[in-house]
């Protein structure tokens, strides 16, 4: 690896995510493409469906060896980390083979249907209606907060097939070509300026009936376990070497090495200093528990309930990270684009504003302890 | 962190099953009532059959040579039953405090004696908030011993007193005959009653040297019984935890359970949450003693298990209602450990401080 990885592909930086819609700097293609030729961007994926066909334990060392040269992970995007994994568990002979040996390459591109602007924390009361045409799906409705559908090619998508049956009982997973006729996407403004989500519009809209991901009206039940795979990444349990840090050989400052000046400056407020000590504990404590839960999901089991206890704690972690920084900056953090603040200043509080997203997408804090009171404690409805 | 052992999990099932039978809330309301605040009968037992005090004593001192893994096993199911007797004081603070002083012939005298529970010994120290503060209250000049300790546990039933003092050549660890003269233990009312207090104060008592402390001496010990103190404290938390949990299922209101109102879900999710990562800090840092590796990690536990066995106390009085406010019911017992605990060997602040220091220190 060492030999094959670019020096542009080590260290922090960009990663493949795998569009064909965007040009990747030259080192972060070569990584990801002579991984790919290993099925080294998914090792632990099957063969046949372009993976490694690694053992958990191998795979643990290959992350380990990228981990030890500074590489970075060589394609991270919704296929390797979401999408992928659910359709090994539920996907079709067929389909396996048509999209994960795709996905694998660092080809298509993927998004996510799901929340639409009735149906957010309340995903199950989606709208999206899906008539059945034969062999093919005539999809009507609305989707928004898409992330990167204007850079994707395939949509995995919730539509409701069963008007009739309970909210739960009428949802239909399905695949979708993102450039045809039925599919218009409109870029959302962020409040940071930048717009990597869009509202999707889908206008007689077409799946095809093979790409159906398990039965019809029991959608709900692909896509929960897609929402496992999405908030375990998101709690840091996903397997890309980018995230895993050593765990417990010392406990270190996190914090970026600028901030080193603003915590050793003496005029900082106990309070403040307080707040980056307990930070730091309880991130240690969080990457211990962790790599446990790492360990466990390696061994083959598929992330369960307890993924929402990462998702819920690791974005809590995320956001006060942020908030902790701008405030040791004082005004030196509420900078933009200006000469009069340096790039780590700026940087910050760009991170400051991205970071509000993170409690809230992949289901909001609040939605996972509800997830938490009911299935991890009992606690009745 | 590394997953107990099989061996471990066992111990942990044989201490467990000794503290369901001999201390029970009934046991544990007798005995703080009590002016010696401990049954000598299950002291005998917990430290004759089952061999507690002795847990992390090597063999050649008449202990079962294990190390900080297994006591802090010990020391959370005793704080998960809030174990009353001399064990903390005893068997871990004086028991750590002469194994790690330099004196052969102390060890061979007093540690069998520890492990077999036929000498209670407490250790003394003039701070029990900061380890930078020992030393200033208690003098030795000559053989002879003078100033106060304002918090000593169990030092009313201790035979030997284990000092930390200043003497001429700095700090030193010096023994004391409990009932010597010149030795004034006067017991104290606190808040805690399964934990018993006093302060003892010195004038010109006879003082035997054990060993010159350095600072790093100091700081070593102060680390180990932090971390045996944290598991303590997650097994209360986990106990006020389990309690309020089952509580919030059964108690209806509006014509449903408790438990089934979002806020305190969300109470109960947080709870959890803090609870699993100060166990995860707490066992690392055990294990991190065992490997002689990290003295930071001492103070992560010690102030996130502090930091949660309060959280947890608070919303165990406070989701039960006008009950969890009544002498009757149990709850009160923990509350008060949680918080005499919390100010104990180190408040959550200092031992921030501390750790942020030695993390600027290492960086
Ligand atoms: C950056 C970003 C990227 C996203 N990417 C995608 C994507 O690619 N694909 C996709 O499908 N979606 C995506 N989302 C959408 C995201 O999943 C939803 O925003 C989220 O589920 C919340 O839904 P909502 O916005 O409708 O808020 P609402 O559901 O209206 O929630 C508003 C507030 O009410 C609270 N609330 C709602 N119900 C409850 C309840 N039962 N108990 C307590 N509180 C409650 C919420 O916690 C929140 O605080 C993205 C969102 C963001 C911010």
């Amino acid at each position: 690896m060492n030999e094959n990885c670019p020096d542009g592909a080590k260290g922090p930086g960009e990663i493949h995510t795998g569009s064909t819609k965007i040009n990747f700097a030259a080192d972060t293609q070569r990584w990801m493409e002579v991984m790919a030729e290993r099925g080294w961007t998914v090792p632990n994926w099957p063969k046949e469906y372009g993976g490694g066909g690694l053992s958990t334990e191998e795979t643990k060392i290959l992350y380990e060896e990228m981990l030890a040269i500074g590489a970075r992970a060589p394609l991270v995007n919704m296929g390797t980390r979401m999408f992928g994994p659910t359709l090994l568990e539920y996907g079709t002979e067929d389909q396996k083979q048509r999209h994960l040996t795709v996905i694998a390459r660092g080809g298509a591109p993927w998004c996510q249907g799901y929340s639409e602007p009735g149906a957010g924390s309340d995903l199950a009361s989606l709208r999206c209606r899906a008539e059945d045409k034969g062999d093919y799906f005539l999809i009507n409705g609305q989707k928004i907060w898409t992330s990167g559908a204007q850079f994707a090619d395939w949509m995995f998508c919730l539509v409701r097939t069963d008007f009739e049956a309970s909210k739960h009982n009428g949802i239909s997973f399905v695949l979708l070509p993102m450039d045809q006729e039925g599919v218009t996407v409109k870029p959302i403004e962020l409040i940071s300026g930048s717009s990597p989500f869009c509202e999707t519009f889908l206008d007689n809209a077409i799946a095809e009936k093979r790409d159906l991901v398990g039965q019809l009206n029991e959608g709900w039940t692909v896509g929960k376990r897609l929402l496992q795979h999405e908030r375990s990444g998101q709690g840091g349990l996903g397997t890309g070497a980018q995230r895993s840090r050593p765990v417990g050989v010392t406990i270190d400052l996190e914090m970026p090495d600028v901030l080193n000046d603003y915590v050793n400056d003496p005029s900082i407020a106990p309070e403040l200093r307080d707040r980056v000590i307990d930070w730091e504990m309880k991130s240690a404590a969080f990457r211990l528990t962790q790599k446990r839960a790492g360990e466990e999901s390696r061994d083959g089991k598929t992330p369960g309930e307890a993924t929402s206890v990462f998702k819920l704690y690791g974005s809590t972690l995320a956001q006060d990270r942020q908030d902790l920084i701008v405030d040791l900056m004082g005004h030196q953090g509420v900078g933009c684009e200006d000469e009069t603040f340096t790039s780590d200043e700026t940087g910050a509080a760009r991170s400051w504003l991205a970071s509000r997203a993170v409690t809230i997408y992949g289901g909001t804090n609040e939605v996972q302890a509800n997830i938490i009171a009911k299935r991890v404690l009992g606690l009745p409805d | 962190m590394t997953e107990y052992t099989q061996d471990q999990a066992t111990f942990r099932e044989v201490v467990t099953k000794f503290l369901q039978a001999k201390s029970t809330p009934t046991d544990v309301r007798r005995l703080m009532a009590s002016d010696e605040g401990y049954d000598a009968d299950v002291w005998q037992q917990l430290c004759q059959e089952v061999g507690l005090a002795g847990t992390h004593i090597p063999e050649e001192y008449g202990g079962f040579g294990f190390g900080p893994v297994e006591l802090g096993i010990a020391a959370e199911e005793m704080g998960r039953h809030l174990y009353c007797g001399p064990f903390f004081s005893s068997a871990v603070m004086a028991g750590y405090a002469i194994l790690n002083g330099d004196s052969e012939a102390n060890k061979q005298k007093l540690l069998p004696e520890i492990a077999a529970g036929s000498t209670v010994a407490t250790l003394v120290l003039d701070s029990v908030n900061d380890p930078n503060q020992v030393g200033r209250q208690l003098r030795v000049t000559g053989k002879e011993l003078d100033g106060t300790a304002p918090i000593v546990t169990d030092a009313h039933i201790a035979d030997v007193l284990l000092v930390v003092a200043s003497g001429e050549d700095g700090l030193g660890l010096y023994s004391v005959i409990a009932d010597a003269d010149g030795v004034k233990i006067s017991p104290q009312q606190a808040l805690d009653p399964t934990r018993k207090l006093s302060r003892v104060a010195f004038s010109g008592a006879e003082v035997q040297k054990i060993g010159h402390l350095s600072e790093s001496g100091l700081n070593k010990t102060w680390d180990q019984i932090s971390v045996a103190l944290a598991h303590e404290m997650i097994g209360g938390a986990q106990q006020l935890f389990d309690s309020t949990l089952e509580y919030t299922k059964v108690r209806v209101q509006f014509g449903r359970p408790i438990g089934s109102f979002q806020a305190l879900k969300h109470r109960c999710a947080d709870l959890l949450l803090e609870l699993e990562w100060a166990k995860a800090a707490t066992h690392h840092a055990a294990f991190c003693l065992a490997s002689g590796q990290e003295p930071e990690t001492a103070s992560m536990a010690k102030a996130m298990a502090s930091d949660i066995y309060m959280e947890a106390a608070r919303a165990a009085v406070q989701l039960r209602g006008g009950i969890g406010f009544t002498w009757e019911e149990d709850t009160h017992l923990w509350f008060k450990r949680a918080k005499a605990s919390e100010v104990f060997m180190g408040s959550p602040h200092t031992h921030r401080e501390r750790l942020l220091s030695l993390m600027e220190e290492a960086s």
